[in-house]
């Protein structure tokens, strides 16, 4: 007797799998639960996971993944001062020779109104691959997870947007 | 009678304690010069003719166990990726195994790096880097850089072991000795540093002592078993937990007032007391030990001085500044000198205090306020040691005349600086009988008369309650 697939179980495949992830909230923002809850499925999706908790420097996220060799970072921020956290991220990768890192952003990445396009180039603008509006389920980040490390492996580029 | 003798090769004098495990009690206690780096056995028969006078003839040993932090103790260069995280685990192992951390290098070694490590002349290297499957280019370009050099010394590989034991192969290919064991820090953020310490005390027994020149005294006793200040890391572990099936006296912090450095042990989870707070940082060892290079009482008494102000030193000593100045360049042209006055007395209390005082600040974390958007948060860096019930104080310095409830009150949290987590009511205690080094050497054969050994020596100081411990004259 198989069981049915689950439609929301989505798991790491090829070159995705056991691929090395840091996860954290950055900057002094204490919201942990939405980060622990992707932590959880990342690993159970097949990936490897450093978690780093909330009240993340920048610099903790960019010494975790050195150590570890990872393969992607991904930020969680959720209380609206993300923009100012995360200036810089790539540069501090590059910086620290992390030079084809997968870097990933989510949660309320912006406070007051702004439309999510916008908030998206910004975020795209400062180096990141890919940026999360509030609502994403973790099926979909593992999905894309999985369109760009095979993307990487056949030596695409990630970043898509750089305006 | 079963008695056990108990050595330690110290830098300036060999000490020697006679003890009858049975009643585990001290007989007799014996002392020569340090002449390790001549000879090593003039000392250790001076010595022993010293304990044999005391004793009219010496007992036969069931036990010769010794330890050395002479000829500048165990000299190790730490080598880890990023500076907080596998650099500072091997640092923590090192420090752990009784090691005198001479060199710490984090990241690729540079040109540069390879002469300073050379001159720095370690006994042995401990080469770290890379969780497991994580990071392992550095370690490996660190590897090939000491194969490629002409160091001679050990290298105990404690990396990644995706590549560990390649690197050990690699390294005994170009004629070193190179040892493998357990990464130091397997996964991001786990501290494994135990598997590193062994390796370490065994790289110890096995080629420092020949290197050092101690065993040409092999005959006179069974094994040298680990640097002194391993033993005294053995020994506040056995105080803390007790032998099998007796307890100990529970969460401690043992200072070591020396002449070169001041030691600090602390046996303590240091896990936050308070509610809600946030633990920043490396897991911190249970068993830490940090050394203080600056603050010896006399190789470096000046920066003592200059590390917690003239001001303060002049306020506890009582003293002018010009005097403090006048005997502090004594101190400086000759450090074995013992205080003589009244007034150099007053001066080596101040100074001990000033020691105690900022070598504990430094080895207990800390706790700031991070405000967030839904308030104030309470995030620590290092070890909570607010709870800890007993500071116990060791060391020449202690045991020599000055007051030691006024030097180890400075252990004490003096709430003028909130931030610092040292422990706030604790009991105060020496070890008088200077047996804590003799307990740890025994603490793995004999843990019961070892324990009780160390129990007896300590004595309490900081007021007249009566306490099981009694003074045990040496």
């Amino acid at each position: 007797m198989t069981q049915p697939a689950n439609p929301n179980e989505v798991q790491a495949v090829g070159s995705a799998r056991n691929r090395m992830l840091v996860t954290g909230v950055i900057g002094s923002d204490t919201h942990i639960v939405g980060n622990r809850i992707l932590s959880l499925a990342l690993e159970k999706a097949g990936f490897r996971v450093v978690s780093l908790g909330a009240l993340t420097p920048a610099s903790d996220f960019i010494k975790a993944a050195v150590e570890t060799a990872a393969d992607a970072i991904l930020v969680s921020s959720l209380y609206g001062q993300g923009e100012l956290d995360c200036r810089g991220f790539r540069d501090m990768c590059i910086e620290a020779g992390l030079d084809d890192l997968l870097l990933y952003v989510g949660g309320n990445l912006v406070v007051g109104k702004r439309s999510w396009e916008e908030t998206e180039k910004t975020y795209l603008n400062m180096g990141f691959d890919r940026a999360f509006a509030p609502g994403t389920r973790t099926p979909d980040v593992i999905r894309l997870l999985n369109e760009d490390f095979a993307a990487r492996a056949q030596g695409q580029p990630i970043a898509r947007v750089k305006a | 009678m079963s008695c056990a003798l108990l050595i330690d090769f110290g830098s300036t004098y060999t000490k020697l304690r006679a003890v009858d495990l049975a009643q585990a009690c001290v007989l007799a206690s014996g002392q020569g010069p340090s002449t390790v780096t001549s000879d090593v056995t003039v000392g250790l028969d001076a010595a022993l003719a010293d304990l044999e006078r005391k004793l009219n003839g010496l007992p036969s040993f069931k036990y010769r166990l010794a330890s050395s932090s002479a000829a500048g103790g165990l000299r190790m260069v730490t080598i880890g990726l990023v500076r907080e995280l596998t650099t500072e685990a091997a640092r923590q192992a090192a420090l752990g195994a009784g090691a005198k951390v001479v060199g710490t290098f984090a990241y690729r070694l540079t040109p540069a790096d390879d002469h300073r490590i050379a001159e720095l002349a370690p006994d042995i290297i401990l080469l770290a880097g890379g969780t497991d499957g994580g990071n392992s280019d550095v370690i490996c370009h660190n590897a090939a850089r000491i194969a490629a050099s002409a160091l001679a010394c050990p290298i105990v590989v404690a990396g990644n072991r995706d590549v560990a034991q390649d690197l050990v192969t690699l390294l005994a290919r170009t004629g070193k000795t190179a040892v493998l064991t357990e990464n130091v820090m397997p996964s991001f953020g786990e501290l494994n540093i135990d598997p590193a310490r062994e390796a370490i005390r065994q790289v110890f027994i096995d080629r420092i002592v020949h290197a050092k020149g101690i065993d040409r005294a092999a005959a006179r006793f069974d094994a040298l078993l680990m640097p002194t200040p391993a033993a005294v890391m053995e020994g506040a572990r056995l105080l803390a937990d007790g032998p099998s099936g007796q307890s100990g006296l529970g969460d401690l912090l043992v200072i070591d007032i020396g002449g070169a450095t001041t030691d600090v042990h602390s046996v303590s989870p240091g896990a936050p007391s308070r509610e809600g707070v946030i633990q920043h940082g490396l897991p911190e060892p249970r068993v830490k030990r940090t050394v203080e290079g600056d603050l010896g009482m006399r190789h470096n008494a000046e920066t003592i001085v200059d590390a917690i102000g003239l001001d303060a030193v002049r306020a506890r000593s009582g003293l002018a500044a010009e005097t403090v100045e006048a005997i502090l360049r004594r101190i400086a042209s000759d450090v074995e000198h013992l205080p003589q006055s009244a007034e150099e007395a007053a001066l080596d209390e101040a100074l001990a205090w000033a020691a105690v005082r900022l070598a504990v600040k430094r080895h207990a974390g800390t706790v700031k306020v991070v405000q967030t958007v839904q308030g104030p948060v309470l995030v620590q860096s290092g070890k909570d040691l607010t709870s800890v019930t007993n500071v116990i104080g060791t060391g020449g310095p202690l045991a020599h005349g000055m007051t030691p409830s006024t030097v180890l009150q400075a252990a004490v949290a003096d709430g003028k600086d909130p931030s610092s987590l040292q422990p706030a009511a604790p009991k105060l205690f020496v070890d008088a009988g200077y047996l804590l080094y003799a307990a740890g050497l025994l603490a793995a054969i004999e843990p019961e008369p070892a324990f009780n050994l160390a129990m007896k020596s300590l004595l309490r100081v900081d007021n007249e309650e009566s306490h099981g411990c009694r003074r045990q004259t040496a």
